[in-house]
């Protein structure tokens, strides 16, 4: 299906420049480190070099008499009150007090007249800390005597989830075949290039500002009243212009947030905090190390019948959104094949490494590294084409997963058959020369979730005389182009221009709530609010102008900044005049407004049954790739994925999304890898942190993205997801193309020069013995 | 009470006449004393290049390079790129355009890379792209609309300079 063939719209589906592409290119744009108020003091944090410790005592006298120190708090200047995600989940202080988890947790905090001055008296803060046995790794963690991290958490277990759809004894029992698997990921960075960063300011009538980076302005709005033990309605967020997000830590209210505004009010002055790019890599919000075990039944011919996933994940000191993250595992088992029987146990334990949640597809590639992976070694087992075996388990629209997925749309088959073709799959496979091969990995995801009490959206469409709109969301753009997409939905349903279209930031004092920007939502949901909102204005505009044209209100039709009628285009206002209309001559503001909220029931994850998400969207990913016998080194020489994003609002856009998850799956299948010894991590630095760079990247020509057309009918002018979902299958997609080209199979990431030289000469001498 | 050296710096075509002290990166300068903030600050050790700015035309990262040295060069930030041509910059214009800017924080450095770059090889191939801009970190993109960016600048500027 073409573009065009969905609809005969004015904007949407155009591949339309991002909005604030523009101020980005100049500097402009302002990002929160680019804020500078007077008399704004600057903030440092002081961390805990020891993975597990009492804290004895604090003494901060010697750092409070350096010259242009303004203030030294600890945890005691909070109220001790726990924060977090959930009631489950709430084990965060702002600052440390009794005791510390993991090499870097916050432990004090600085306000000086300048950074350097900040950063010298945290030397001089002398902190007496009573260090106690630590454990770093997730197995030993769950043995009987291990350190223990929580008092809330026996056997450190900081989330468990069992459940079982079907019957895997009966599947296992009827299968021609069971293949099993222990698969191991490695600790990855988000890596976004701007460090965290804020302002805060309490102000004499009590109010508190936070200008921030921030990607769920609203998260953190609730979690500063949380930690704060203040009611919201004092704690106003604004958010800067954010750069990049994944969920590294600006998804929620982080230590220097809340030590920016207590430390203003023991100063009366903004205070700003800015990280270090080695805290960005050392604190938490990382991607969960996990061993995954997986077996899996089928009947000789490929069906896939049952399988049986358990996991154990490193959660590291603290529980970010423990439950939801070792729910996902198991429920995406259930996508994008068709499994009769699905079993699932996982536990996410506490260690004293940095703690980790979501980092773009959350747990979900991981387990798509592994299911995908072991897809192929079953094809090899039972002769089957690796492609085959993929299409005839791909579930087709209309089905009902066993876990209670209702698949609406779901282009799968459609999209691996892309993928195929593009990459010349057929005329490559088998036929590439030595040390090369080429391998498919498949994925999918929600567009958006219900995992939490508040998760609709609402979209304000302010209508102003001079034919302009101001759209107001609390959504924000995290470079993924909500900006430029929302704004874009609201000039298609009222017939005006994109640059007509001011998409305003969020301030949580005058923006509508909203849950912020995760789980792929923004599109999808906010999309929807700003849909229904337009709508809403626009009905208000229309009755209007069929009065004034006198035509009935369903005949008015908006576009190109023209209002006129139906069949008869002559009569006709210009979409200002009507506007002045309204406001000048009936004294009507007009404003829509919308809401919207996919209508499921909130999940329980631990019977691990429901709907989660309004629609769902399936991926193919083709990785070709070069393996240098010598070094070991892996180079992808060509990527071609197709992704169901239901309908591309802005093509332009979604290839951004789709290839930027794709490289971001490569970096994890070959390069990154957070390294801990003893809880220290011993890369924290772009220069050690190994993540993809541009000579790392196929030629342009080897390159394709693919837009599979499905038209989700729930969805925004049928727009599904389009951010993360394209990252899910990718690591599989490279695992399959090493082994294609060297004949080895690594199931534990990432694919390093070492392991593969290694796992090469081994084979050799096995050869060799063979021979002999 | 801290050494201050003078030092006069020429930004964008304008003159400052500063006393700094003489450890403070040019990155510190540009961006605390001239609040000139469209040039990033992210690793601050000369491995991601968002703060890539360009001394007598070519790129460097000033947070690895001293503002004092640079007393007596030409020195252009992001600011100075869309300001000298009275609108954007061709290659700001392909970067808009094609889709190579999302959140944006890597995008200044990158653009004034590509300009230092396609002024030395205007008519660059696909992989010396890649070569030239193998110092910046765009963790967004991908890169590949980086690429055609370049390019499509390249492309752009040889249509203008080419005789009629």
């Amino acid at each position: 299906m073409t573009v065009q063939a969905c609809g005969d719209y004015a904007i949407i589906g155009k591949p339309v420049p991002k909005k604030d592409a523009c101020i980005k290119v100049t500097g402009e744009a302002k990002y929160a480190d680019d804020l500078f108020f007077a008399g704004m003091l600057h903030g440092k944090l002081l961390r805990s070099p020891h993975p597990h410790a009492k804290i004895s005592s604090i003494d901060t006298s010697r750092a409070e008499k350096l010259s242009g120190v303004r203030a030294v708090i600890t945890g005691k200047d909070f109220p001790g009150i726990k924060y977090g995600n959930t009631p489950q989940t709430r084990d965060y202080l702002p600052l440390a007090i009794d005791k510390v988890r993991y090499i870097g947790d916050e432990v004090a905090a600085v306000a000086a007249i300048d950074e350097e001055i900040a950063e010298e008296a945290l030397d001089l803060i002398r902190v007496e800390y009573e260090p106690l046995p630590a454990v770093f790794d997730a197995e030993e963690a769950m043995k009987p005597g291990a350190p223990q991290l929580h008092d809330h958490a026996p056997n450190n277990i900081s989330a468990e989830t069992a459940f079982e759809f079907g019957d895997v004894i009966e599947g296992f029992a009827e299968a021609g075949y069971l293949q099993e698997d222990l698969f191991e990921t490695q600790a990855v960075k988000q890596g976004m290039l701007e460090p965290h960063a804020c302002i805060g300011q309490w102000d004499e009538t009590g109010k508190i500002t936070l200008w921030a980076s921030k990607q769920s302005p609203y998260v953190v709005w609730k979690q500063l009243s949380m930690g704060l033990g203040i009611e919201t309605s004092r704690i106003r967020v604004i958010q800067t212009y954010v750069g990049g997000g994944f969920s590294g830590g600006k998804q929620e209210a982080m230590p220097m947030d809340f030590s920016a505004v207590v430390l203003s009010k023991r100063c009366g002055r903004p205070v700003k905090f800015v990280h270090n790019m080695d805290e960005v890599l050392t604190i938490g919000h990382m991607r969960h190390p996990m061993k995954i075990w997986l077996r899996t039944g089928v009947k000789k011919d490929g069906t896939l019948l049952a399988q049986h996933l358990k996991i154990v994940a490193d959660g590291g000191a603290y529980s970010s959104i423990g439950q939801l993250s070792m729910y996902l595992p198991g429920a995406m088992l259930n996508l994008p094949y068709r499994v009769p029987h699905v079993k699932y146990e996982a536990y996410r334990i506490f260690t004293n490494n940095g703690f980790c949640g979501a980092l773009r597809g959350h747990t979900i590639p991981q387990v798509c590294f592994a299911r995908d992976s072991q897809l192929d070694l079953i094809a090899e087992k039972l002769g089957l084409d690796p492609i085959d075996i993929r299409l005839k388990n791909g579930l087709r629209p209309g089905e009902t997963t066993p876990n209670g997925f209702r698949i609406g749309t779901f282009g799968f088959t459609e999209c691996v058959e892309k993928a195929i073709e593009a990459s010349g799959w057929k005329e490559k496979r088998g036929k590439l020369p030595r040390y090369r091969g080429i391998g498919m990995g498949c994925g999918s995801l929600v567009s958006g979730a219900r995992v939490m009490g508040h998760s609709a959206s609402t979209a304000q469409v302010n209508v102003h005389e001079d034919g302009t709109v101001a759209l107001v969301t609390g959504s924000t753009d995290v470079g993924q182009g909500a900006d430029t997409v929302l704004s874009m939905i609201a000039a298609e349903v009222l017939g005006v221009g994109l640059d007509d279209i001011r998409f305003a930031l969020v301030d949580t004092d005058t923006t509508p709530a909203d849950p912020g920007t995760f789980s792929s939502r923004v599109t999808f949901w906010t999309g929807n609010a700003v849909k229904i909102a337009a709508e809403d204005a626009r009905r208000q505009l229309a009755e209007i102008a069929a009065e004034k044209l006198k035509a009935q209100i369903n005949d008015i039709v908006f576009r190109d900044r023209q209002v006129y009628v139906k069949n008869d285009p002559q009569r006709r206002l210009r979409f200002e005049e009507l506007v002045r209309l309204a406001q000048h001559r009936q004294g009507k503001v007009i404003m829509g407004k919308g809401s919207y909220t996919s209508g499921e029931a909130l999940i329980d994850f631990r019977t691990g049954y429901g709907n989660m998400s309004p629609a769902y969207t399936p991926s193919a990913c083709v990785v070709e790739v070069e393996v240098d016998p010598e070094t070991g080194q892996v180079t992808v020489t060509g990527i071609w994925g197709a992704h169901d994003c239901g309908f591309p609002l802005n093509p332009m856009l979604v290839k951004g999304q789709v290839l930027g998850a794709t490289v971001m799956g490569i970096g994890q299948a070959l390069y990154e890898n957070l390294i801990r010894i003893d809880g220290k991590v011993m890369n924290p630095s772009f220069r050690d942190y190994k993540m993809p760079l541009t000579e790392d990247m196929p030629r342009l020509a080897n390159v394709g993205h693919i837009n599979v057309v499905t038209n989700d009918p729930s969805g925004p002018f049928g727009a599904k997801e389009a951010g993360e979902g394209a990252a899910a299958g990718v690591i599989a997609a490279v695992a399959n193309a090493v082994y294609n080209a060297t004949g080895v199979r690594f199931k534990s990431l990432p694919f390093s020069p070492d392991k593969i030289l290694f796992a090469l000469k081994e084979s050799r001498r096995e050869a060799e013995c063979g021979k002999a | 009470m801290k050494h201050l050296s003078p030092v006069s710096l020429k930004v964008n075509g304008e003159l400052y006449e500063l006393s700094i002290p003489p450890w403070r990166t040019l990155l510190e300068v540009l961006r605390e004393d001239l609040s000139l903030t469209g040039t990033k600050r992210s690793c601050q050790e000369g491995q991601c290049g968002a703060c890539t700015v360009l001394l007598d035309g070519r790129a460097i990262y000033s947070c690895l390079f001293l503002a004092v040295e640079a007393e007596g060069k030409e020195i252009l930030t992001i600011e100075g790129l869309a300001r000298s041509a009275g609108a954007l910059d061709p290659i700001q214009k392909a970067f808009v355009e094609t889709g190579a800017v999302q959140c944006g924080f890597c995008t200044p450095g990158l653009v004034l890379a590509a300009k230092s770059f396609l002024d030395e090889n205007p008519a660059p191939s696909e992989e010396e792209v890649r070569r030239a801009t193998v110092g910046h970190l765009c963790r967004c993109t991908g890169y590949f609309q980086i690429f055609e960016a370049v390019l499509a600048a390249a492309r752009e500027r040889a249509g203008k300079s080419a005789p009629a």
